[in-house]
């Protein structure tokens, strides 16, 4: 069970959290301006790396917050956490 | 009865507490603080049970978990059949009744003993060749005789009468192993230590060390010496897997050991440790030597027969041999001989042996052969003689005591993702690089000299470098490394699967190199001991038939659990009403058929005396066409919107226009995703400028506010609005039907219902209470859904059926909307569909630039003609109910879609269907065949509105109405069962207060409690305020929540134990005023700690009696012991 530090809560039991998806994928502006290509990109293509993984997780059963987690893929290893509005940490 | 192998001195065992005790139906004795093993020992009883495949004669081999051979099922009574338990780690208790397994008729004379004869049948692969043809014969013949014939222990048929608890536990250290360096290692320790093992008792090698004294203290006395308190020490406690974040899951045998347990007490618990670091002291095991005939009761580890020795007092044997390859065994060989035992030989497969064991050797009088190895056995029921090569052709004996040296136990290492390396000095694989906060010592690490075991246990607890002083412990150099076998087809390497080095030599001539390959071909490693004794041989021996070396061939993985853990221990609470929440609405009329929806149990149907369901819904149904029904719709998912940007948010979020909603109005809206399909739908209220109420489906609920939640965190950030749950805030009824207005008109003290049109909202007051009125229609008729303060839900219900309304439910319903033609989220859909294939387009906005999902709707498959449409369709016979799921086919038999729903109609008078089909409002009036198991059914295509398609009766305008009846209606809040009292932790629930969710920038945390509210911290921006009025607080938002949640009131020293059986919280760093939104087993909970001793929780209305009775069940071991439990 991993410890997942919220960024508003600190350190909390993994099964209070949501996980959402690749982290970083902005809403584009105007979506009717986008090619049906480049609609598919936003709405299904996800990089899946093996390794440091940006994601988005959501303090579901806490404080209901989303926020950014930093995840190495194959150590399960969680690298850093930050609020939605921040950019991710080198 | 005498105890003709119970050494005359000696052992820890209390000689003067005898305990009965009955093996295969014959009484024995022995004394407390044996175990199975040791017992059936002291009386001469070897043969334990029958092997696995060729059903040997086999008896014990170890004295400690890792007992490949003596497995027997221990009956408690009252249906407490545990099967597979090992004998050596069985603890006596008074009346304790145990079987073996795998014999019959009996394990002296066991029939199955005849697959020995089969044995060239049943090598290596077997499965996969000698029963392949033909085919037919697999499944009926060979199979059911296989299983019959071989197998372990069998599974109890009945339910599980025991009961099982969880704890979550946090700890700075963690130690796994009482040892001495685990010892060590918890003594040295800072902070919350947590020392566990396996064993009845603390002390591991340490309590066969008689003689040796650590730092001047014998080594008994050292054990217990400076474990403080807080040190928690948990015996009889196995660290069975290593689970990601350092979470260590142990499973801890409360009861087992007890005659008579106290009924209050789990009969396991499984605790959830996290701990900040583990110390891993799980010592080594030792490994048997392969030699034909290794198998034979009376054959024993060495280790294992010192243990009998020191810690039970009881010989395995009058006259032993003794084979090994390095120096350990030989001590053992003096011990026995000093407790009298006939030493009748030491073959030591070493050249040279050190000149002081020879001469110990020889002033004991004890022959000794070096060079030489066991080379057979003999005996049927227990071995009589060895056959040597080095030595005598043959030594009679009684016993063989072997060592092949140890395995350092690496298996939670392994679990904890460390790299394990080879280590080619010792030949075994070792603790290498760590992933996880973790430190082995000891053994476990390859460290066999105690005084180097007890430092390095030292400094991994955290202790700075020392030295231990260690005297009278025996010198002796390391263990011997794994010796290959030659192949050999009564040689075991895998003693529990019945697996021989001829199996090995099998595997490898048919060339698998790969020991995970090997180890499915052969099924070495693969029974319920995991292999732990016999792994590292079956390398040894691979490597040498096919030259790789060990590394090359690689290690089989160390998966969880250790030790087998029964399935109860790992469900804890989680069965039977426990298993997930139950969740009644506030209205639970139990005159209902309920079914369950989700968690919730809803009413799926009212049936009068005698009625069958199709009779209580044509009944209900025909009730709300023409006069009157009532429906508990409470479980509807209810959101309150509220903020200046309220109503642009729903803009983005709904497909519908609501900036021009008037307040006072409701709008039907389809939530779609971002992909354009349907994920929910429900009605949306607009109750001011500033304010919405968003209904969902009953499962959308939580999804719905997710999905909201989403978008406003991430992507709508920007725009002030704020979200609040309450759909257990209200109780909601629905009254449909021709006669609803006037119904409902009399109860209204401040609406006036000729003012409402068709879906409209307005707030007022019901029979005196709050009341937040909808004109809507599920149904088709005219209708209006209630929204009342949940307390007040089931008194409005009964009040509501003075007016002679026909009590409905969810069967109804759905056969009502179906007339319609409304959809059900889930049924109608699949992920796939779009509102215009439901012909639901008119509920977009058009002209809107963007909303979630309409990028989606614009591409071109979506605009597809032969996109499935919603149509209804109507059978050629009007009796028959198509299947749901059904497939809708053309002419040609080509697959256009599938049937949705169908119903019988008591409206039409026949059956109706909804269905999915290919450009299918193009094929209104057309014939489809529907493939149903009686043969094809002809239906037509139509509209899928069967019932009143102009609308008009819903949308009737509502005149003349009677007058007003003053009532006022009592609230009827949540109970609860009475409950025992305790002083260690007392449960109440608490009165009935006013709450609110209260969304501000302003921070009202510290101080917690001000100007007579108490505000807990919840989120960012978000409080619960608890407070007999609204708040004096600027608030963004401010929504009454008042009968959303219930609060429980824990108090007592065992109050945060309690609470850590389901919360997963660290309660040791959550300080007085400390509050927490979090998980109670499968509850959200409000968790406020009050004082040291004293919690709140609040729980949702409907996991109520969920978190109330696992509360119960925590406490049921802190009752008074008069108590009824
Ligand atoms: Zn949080």
């Amino acid at each position: 069970m991993l410890l997942i530090p919220c960024p508003w809560c600190g350190p909390r039991p993994e099964l209070e959290f949501h996980h959402g998806g690749e982290a970083h994928i902005a809403r584009p502006e105007d979506p009717s301006a986008l090619s049906g290509t480049e609609w598919a990109a936003f709405l299904y293509h996800r990089g899946n790396p093996k390794g440091s993984h940006a994601e988005r997780w959501r303090h579901q059963h806490g404080c209901g917050r989303f926020f950014n987690c930093v995840r190495d893929t194959v150590t399960d290893r969680i690298v850093v956490t930050y609020k939605p509005d921040e950019k991710r940490p080198a | 009865m005498t105890q003709p192998f119970r050494a005359p001195s000696g052992g820890s065992v209390r000689g003067d507490r005898p305990i009965r005790f009955t093996f295969d139906g014959r009484g024995f004795d022995g004394f407390e603080g044996d175990t199975l093993a040791s017992a059936l020992l002291a009386h001469g009883v070897h043969l334990i049970g029958r092997s696995f495949k060729y059903h040997r004669p086999r008896g014990i081999m170890s004295a400690g978990s890792e007992e490949p051979n003596a497995l027997v099922t221990v009956d408690r009574g009252g249906g407490r059949v545990t099967p597979n338990l090992r004998a050596t780690t069985v603890e006596l208790y008074e009346g304790l009744i145990a079987r073996t397994q795998n014999a019959w008729p009996s394990v002296r004379f066991d029939l199955g003993a005849v697959a020995g004869f089969a044995a060239p049948l049943l090598g290596a692969g077997f499965y996969y060749k000698t029963f392949m043809w033909p085919a037919s014969f697999w499944k009926r013949i060979y199979e059911p005789a296989i299983r019959a014939a071989a197998g372990l222990g069998r599974a109890p048929a009945a339910a599980d009468p025991d009961r099982y608890l969880h704890r979550y536990a946090h700890c700075e250290v963690l130690v796994i192993g009482a040892g001495p360096a685990g010892l060590a290692a918890a003594k040295a320790a800072q902070g919350r230590v947590i020392l566990c093992d396996e064993q009845a008792e603390a002390g591991g090698s340490l309590l066969s060390r008689l003689e040796t004294t650590i730092d001047g203290v014998p080594a008994a006395a050292w054990i217990a010496s400076g474990l403080e308190d807080r040190v928690t020490v948990l015996t009889r406690t196995t660290a069975f897997g290593w689970y990601p974040g350092n979470t260590i899951a142990l499973a801890q045998r409360v009861t087992d050991h007890l005659a008579r347990p106290d009924p209050g007490l789990p009969r396991e618990r499984l605790w959830l440790v996290r701990a900040k670091r583990v110390v891993i002291a799980t010592g080594a095991i030792e490994r048997p030597q392969v030699f034909p005939g290794n198998d034979r009761p009376g054959i024993m580890l060495a280790g294992a027969a010192e243990t009998y020795l020191h810690r039970y007092g009881v010989l395995p044997g009058h006259k032993m041999v003794v084979s090994t390859a390095h120096d350990r065994a030989w001590f053992t060989a003096f011990a026995l001989a000093r407790a009298g035992v006939t030493i009748a030989g030491i073959l030591d497969q070493r050249q040279a042996v050190v000149e002081a064991l020879l001469n110990q050797a020889r002033d004991a009088g004890i022959p000794v052969w070096t060079g030489a190895r066991v080379v057979g056995t003999g005996g049927r029921r227990r071995v009589r003689f060895v056959e040597t090569e080095g030595g005598p052709a043959v030594i009679p004996c009684d016993s063989v005591l072997m060592s092949d040296g140890w395995t350092p136990s690496v298996h939670l290492f392994s679990q904890s993702r460390g790299k394990l390396r080879f280590d080619p000095d010792s030949g075994v694989f070792l603790p290498g690089v760590s992933a996880a906060e973790e430190q082995s010592a000891g053994a476990c690490a390859g460290e066999f000299d105690l005084a180097a075991c007890l430092a390095a246990g030292h400094r991994a607890g955290g202790g700075s470098t020392r030295t231990f002083s260690v005297a009278h412990e025996p010198r002796f150099g390391a263990p011997s490394r794994p010796s290959p076998a030659q192949p050999h087809a009564k040689a075991f390497v895998d003693f529990q699967n019945d697996v021989t080095t001829k199996d090995l030599a099998i595997a490898a001539s048919e060339g698998f190199r790969a020991i995970e390959h090997v180890k499915r071909y052969t099924t070495a490693g693969m029974a319920t001991d995991q292999g732990k004794t016999g792994n590292l041989n079956a390398l040894a021996t691979v490597a040498q038939l096919t030259g790789l070396t060990i590394p090359d061939i690689g290690l089989t993985t160390f998966r969880p659990p250790y030790t087998p853990v029964t399935f109860g221990t790992l469900a804890g609470t989680s069965r039977g009403d426990l298993f997930d929440p139950v969740r009644r609405t506030p209205i639970h009329d139990r005159d209902a058929v309920f079914e369950d929806v989700g968690t919730w149990k809803r009413a799926h149907y009212f049936p009068q005396r005698g009625e069958t369901m199709h009779e209580a819904v044509a009944r209900e149904c025909r009730a709300v066409r023409g006069d009157l029904g009532l429906f508990d719709a409470s479980t509807l998912g209810k959101i309150e919107v509220v903020g200046p940007d309220a109503a642009a948010f729903l803009n983005r979020l709904y497909p519908g226009d609501f900036t021009s909603l008037a307040p006072g109005r409701c709008k039907y809206s389809i939530l779609l995703g971002e992909d354009g399909f349907i994920r929910d739908d429900g009605v949306i209220a607009r109750v001011a400028p500033d304010r919405f109420h968003v209904t969902t489906t009953t499962g959308g609920a939580a999804s719905v506010l997710h999905h909201m939640e989403d978008y406003l965190q991430t992507e709508f950030a920007s725009l002030r609005v704020w979200l609040t749950s309450t759909t257990e805030q209200w109780a909601v009824i629905a009254l449909q039907g021709p006669r609803a207005a006037e119904a409902l008109a009399p109860f209204l003290d401040d609406i006036d219902l000729t003012t409402m049109p068709h879906m409209s909202v307005r707030e007022g007051h019901f029979a005196g209470v709050p009341v937040r009125l909808f004109r809507v229609s599920f149904s088709g008729e005219l209708g209006f859904e209630l929204n009342l303060p949940a307390d007040f839900g089931r008194p409005a219900w009964d009040l509501l059926r003075e007016t002679g309304a026909t009590r409905y439910g969810t069967e109804t319903m759905h056969v009502l909307r179906a007339e319609k033609g409304f959809f059900v989220a889930g049924q109608e859909t699949d992920g796939t569909v779009i509102p215009d294939d439901l012909g639901l387009g008119w509920t977009i906005a058009r002209r809107k630039p963007d909303f979630v999902g309409k990028r989606s709707l614009a591409r071109p498959d979506m605009r597809r003609e032969d996109r499935w449409q919603l149509v209804g369709l109507l059978t050629a016979d009007p009796a028959v109910v198509l299947e749901e799921g059904a497939r809708v086919t053309g002419a040609d038999r080509e697959s256009l879609g599938h049937v949705t729903s169908a119903y019988r109609s008591a409206t039409l008078g026949r059956s109706i269907a909804l269905a999915l089909v290919a450009a299918g409002r193009g094929r209104i009036g057309t014939t489809v065949r529907v493939p149903m198991p009686g043969g094809d059914v002809t239906a037509t295509v139509t509209s899928p509105v069967f019932h009143d398609p102009s609308g008009a009766r819903m949308t009737a305008a509502i005149e003349r109405l009677p007058g007003r009846v003053t009532r006022n209606l009592v609230s009827r809040p949540a109970t609860v069962p009475t409950v025992q009292p305790s002083t260690e932790v007392a449960m109440t629930l608490v009165p009935a207060m006013r709450r609110f969710n209260v969304r501000t920038g302003v921070n009202l945390a510290p101080p917690l409690r001000a100007a007579g509210h108490t505000a807990l911290w919840l989120g960012p921006d978000e409080f619960l305020v608890l407070d007999d009025k609204p708040p004096p607080i600027q608030a963004d938002s401010l929504v009454d929540v008042s009968h959303r949640t219930t609060g429980i009131r824990l108090e007592g020293p065992r109050a945060a134990w309690c609470v850590n059986a389901f919360c997963a919280l660290d309660l040791g760093d959550f300080p007085m005023d400390a509050c927490a939104r979090t998980l109670f087993g499968k509850a959200e909970i409000v968790l406020w700690r009050r004082g040291e001793t004293e919690f709140h929780i609040e729980t949702a209305r409907s996991y109520l009696p969920y978190v109330w009775a696992c509360l119960e069940e925590a406490r049921r071991e802190f009752l008074p012991a008069a108590a009824p439990r």
